[in-house]
């Protein structure tokens, strides 16, 4: 084990050692080709943080065409296009692939002690379908501007009639929806594949209660992307053959529905939304205890509301349908079940808060992300309420009202949690620390700019402004300016962080095996893992129990042993065996 | 599951070093296959409630369309999926008591009836090309469910659209006149856009099947099954069954109500 051999842990790293389909230990093959689960989220990593550089590019151009009324920069069709653009990245590229594919496919086997997924092929062709989808997807969002042909300017939901051929034509439309098909077979295959690594690889003497609450949050996950992305699967693939063959079933000149469309197309996303949200809360209950050097407050509180949250995230789609065309009676129950979605929400806000009551609060980069988000959180969930209230959402429908509330559930929590955690495990598997100092600044700047970015968004939703509109009255010129002007702060933090982490994986400081004093099985390990993560299985620590784990200078992170110099007796039983075989 | 993979004192080769042993290899790829077909149940589930929706308000296009469709077609079809079913289960029971003979044959039989079903399903389709009794614009029918010819000036085009009451009626295309009879219930055209997305997806699962049963022939017959290594003879199986049982909910919700 490490611990007992800090100078020279004599094993080879993951990053060093031969691997892939042709035994390469580098280069295309050596990752293209690699089963490593380590190297397929650090390839999902890079594909991420370019799709988000990209999306968060087009995001910019958006609040730069709004920065005057009138327009500024572009055209009403390309402000609808790189709205649709940014939208469509953002969700299918970035964010629900975000956390569980990119760290969670790092951390979860090793969280779990064992030496891979249950199925790195598949695991593999996950990250394959990813990047095929996502192509096809900027593909056909490109191909509107190359030829003459329309773009996709439908919004990220493709609404019918709007995606239908007589509205829009041109193929791109049809290339980016299978592309989200692709991307949607991505995601079932990554939740299926967790589920079962979850079920049958936990280390000999981990129950189901003495799981880090991330894997908690990842199994609630798995289950909503295996039972919920396929009826997302169906319905890009009806749309699709619907622009292809014109079959009509969401088409009402030929006698088809629309509004099914929405009910489909909501029935994924709506648990979509939490596809994004749960990770991020494993993620930050993660962070939160181990940053407060303090036991979690309520273990089992927050492993079961992930699941209540998968449950009940089945059962409010109709939320967005309010001024669709419901029945009165379906909008009251939908309305009643999205309010009883804010009791594990805050359950988890709450235990939260009760660990960090009387902890050793260290401020660290991921901490004051974890801090962020639980204040960003609070506000985007509590601003969701009131879009569930039937007599306000009919009121804020369609405003910047909900813009500025899914941002902050998404972005703000969401994507603030993804960069608590890449920096959180950066270390572990780069094996490089990231400059703190810059680090804690950048996070700092990127709280000040989200908010500055979308708090005046919700001004103008209650007062009127209406999404997607290209241009607006003047009265809301100093709101939109406001909002520019966070968004750029945002855009420059965001790429700061991109440049700095990239510079660190190669020129950062050598990193401990433990540098966070975290009590999880990762940490057990050398930074970087060996290729099989573990160089010999551990024991199995105590889970969330900070007492043992001291800061040693020497090694220049935490080690675990006893203040009066005793023995450690925190690890209970010895899991199973080192994996034999191997390349 | 290739000849990458490979296994020491684990029994078969087919054994991936990072699983414990071959009983953990199986228990975990059973575990993916049965939340692999929940997938598919919700993939389906979305063309279900589409079928129930419409059918609810739309009774009588599902009472005059499945007239045009072949009962006796699809109740040949229906028994070759049961058969196969049947034999697929055998298949399994074969390569758990190493007897690599019956598993051949088993494989093989399974594999005909899927070719089998697909070339029934040949027929019923091209006859519905032939007839115009398709999906969307293209519901353009030349005959009535008894096989008789319509009149050279029937009115087809309202089978589509164009009555009152449609939400999306085009305007360009007249109602019928007054006494001339539509010769089939307005929107008719959705029942087949329903029979042809339900059916063409099950049928692309049947062909996926096809695919999966010739990988598993050739490997059977190569000895790769054994009893500690016949994985993916079970997880063959179980698709097949949810096909099967897929193709027993379509049959009677097309052909028989």
């Amino acid at each position: 084990m490490a611990k007992e051999n800090p100078e020279n842990p004599s094993y080879t790293s993951f990053l060093e050692d031969p691997h892939g389909i042709m035994g390469h230990r580098g280069g295309f093959w050596g990752w293209f080709g690699t089963f490593d689960h380590k190297r397929i989220g650090i390839m999902y990593l890079c594909g991420i943080l370019a799709s988000l550089m990209v999306g968060g590019l087009f995001a910019l151009l958006v609040r730069l065409e709004l920065f005057f009324p009138g327009e500024t920069i572009i055209g009403p069709q390309a402000y609808n296009e790189f709205f649709t653009l940014h939208g469509a990245i953002m969700v299918f590229l970035v964010i629900v692939p975000g956390i569980p594919a990119a760290l969670g496919n790092i951390a979860l086997p090793m969280q779990l002690g064992a030496p891979d997924v249950a199925f790195p092929r598949l695991n593999l062709a996950s990250f394959y379908l990813w990047c095929v989808g996502a192509v096809l997807l900027v593909g056909a969002m490109a191909m509107g501007f190359v030829t003459d042909q329309t773009g996709v300017d439908t919004g990220w939901t493709f609404y019918t009639p709007y995606s239908l051929k007589e509205h829009t034509a041109g193929d791109a439309i049809l290339m980016s929806l299978v592309g989200v098909f692709l991307l949607g077979f991505s995601s079932i295959f990554t939740g299926l594949n967790f589920l079962t690594t979850i079920h049958k690889f936990r280390a000999k003497g981990m129950g189901w209660f003495q799981m880090p609450l991330n894997l908690w949050a990842l199994y609630a996950t798995g289950i909503m992307q295996v039972l919920a992305t396929p009826v997302l699967g169906i319905t890009v693939l009806l749309l699709s053959v619907e622009r292809f063959l014109e079959i009509g079933i969401f088409d009402p000149v030929l006698g088809g529905d629309p509004i099914l469309f929405q009910h489909f197309f909501w029935f994924y996303s709506h648990p979509a939304v939490y596809i994004m949200i749960i990770p991020a809360m494993g993620v930050i209950s993660e962070l939160i205890t181990t940053f407060s050097h303090k036991h979690i407050f309520g273990y089992r509180f927050i492993a079961w509301s992930s699941l209540s949250l998968a449950l009940l995230s089945f059962l409010v789609w109709g939320h967005h349908l309010f001024v669709s065309g419901q029945s009165r009676m379906a909008g009251m129950i939908f309305s009643a079940l999205t309010f009883t979605v804010a009791i594990p929400s805050a359950i988890k806000v709450f235990n939260w808060t009760a660990t960090l009551y009387k902890g050793v609060i260290r401020l660290q980069t991921p901490m004051l992300y974890a801090l962020s988000f639980v204040l960003l959180f609070t506000i985007g969930g509590l601003t969701g309420l009131f879009l569930g209230v039937i007599s306000i959402d009919v009121h804020l429908h369609d405003t910047y009202f909900v813009v500025a509330h899914f941002h902050y559930v998404m972005m703000g929590s969401t994507l603030v949690a993804f960069l608590g955690g890449l920096h959180y495990w950066f270390p572990k598997f780069t094996g490089k620390m990231y400059p703190e100092k810059l680090g804690q600044f950048i996070s700092v700047m990127v709280f000040f700019g989200f908010n500055l970015t979308f708090l005046p968004q919700f001004v103008m939703g209650s007062r009127g402004m209406t999404r997607r509109y290209w241009d607006y009255d003047p009265e809301f010129t100093l709101m939109h300016q406001l909002s520019t002007i966070g968004a750029f702060v945002l855009g420059i933090s965001l790429f700061i962080v991109v440049c700095y982490l990239f510079w660190a994986a190669y020129k950062g400081e050598k990193a401990p095996p433990n540098p966070w004093g975290a009590s999880t099985l990762e940490w057990e390990s050398p930074s970087p893992p060996p290729l099989y993560n573990f160089v010999e299985q551990p024991p199995l620590p105590e889970l969330y129990e900070y007492d043992e784990l001291v800061y040693d200078d020497e090694e220049g992170g935490y080690v675990r042993k006893l203040r009066d110099g005793g023995e450690v007796r925190s690890y209970r039983r010895y899991v199973r065996s080192k994996p034999s075989g191997g390349h | 599951m290739s000849e990458h993979a490979h296994g020491d004192q684990k029994g078969s080769r087919f054994i991936q070093h990072h699983y414990d042993d071959a009983q953990h290899q199986f228990d975990s790829g059973k575990l993916a296959i049965w939340l692999f077909l929940a997938q598919e149940v919700l993939f389906f589930s979305a063309l279900f409630v589409a079928y129930i929706i419409f059918r609810t308000q739309h009774p009588e296009i599902f009472e005059y369309g499945s007239q045009y469709l072949d009962r006796t077609m699809g109740a040949v079809n229906t028994l070759v999926l049961i058969g196969s079913s049947f034999t697929a289960a055998y298949a399994v029971r074969c390569a758990q008591l190493r007897n690599q003979r019956t598993l051949v044959i088993c494989l093989a039989i399974t594999l005909a009836c899927a070719l089998g079903f697909l070339t029934i399903k040949y027929f019923e389709y091209s006859e519905k090309i032939h007839h115009g009794t398709l999906y969307g614009k293209k519901f353009v029918p030349h005959v009535d469910p008894d096989g008789a010819t319509f009149p050279e000036d029937a009115v087809i085009k309202p089978c589509i659209h164009g009555s009152e009451g449609n939400l999306g009626a085009d305007p360009s295309i007249p109602p019928p006149a007054e006494g001339e009879a539509a010769p089939c219930p307005d929107n008719t055209n959705m029942f087949f856009t329903l029979y042809f997305a339900m059916t063409g997806l099950h049928g692309l699962h049947v062909l996926f099947g096809v695919f999966v049963f010739i990988w598993l022939l050739v490997r059977a017959m190569k000895g790769h099954f054994t009893p500690d290594y016949y994985g993916p003879v079970d997880y063959a199986a179980l698709y097949w069954h949810l096909v099967d049982l897929i193709w027993i909910f379509l049959f009677p919700l097309y052909y028989l109500i």
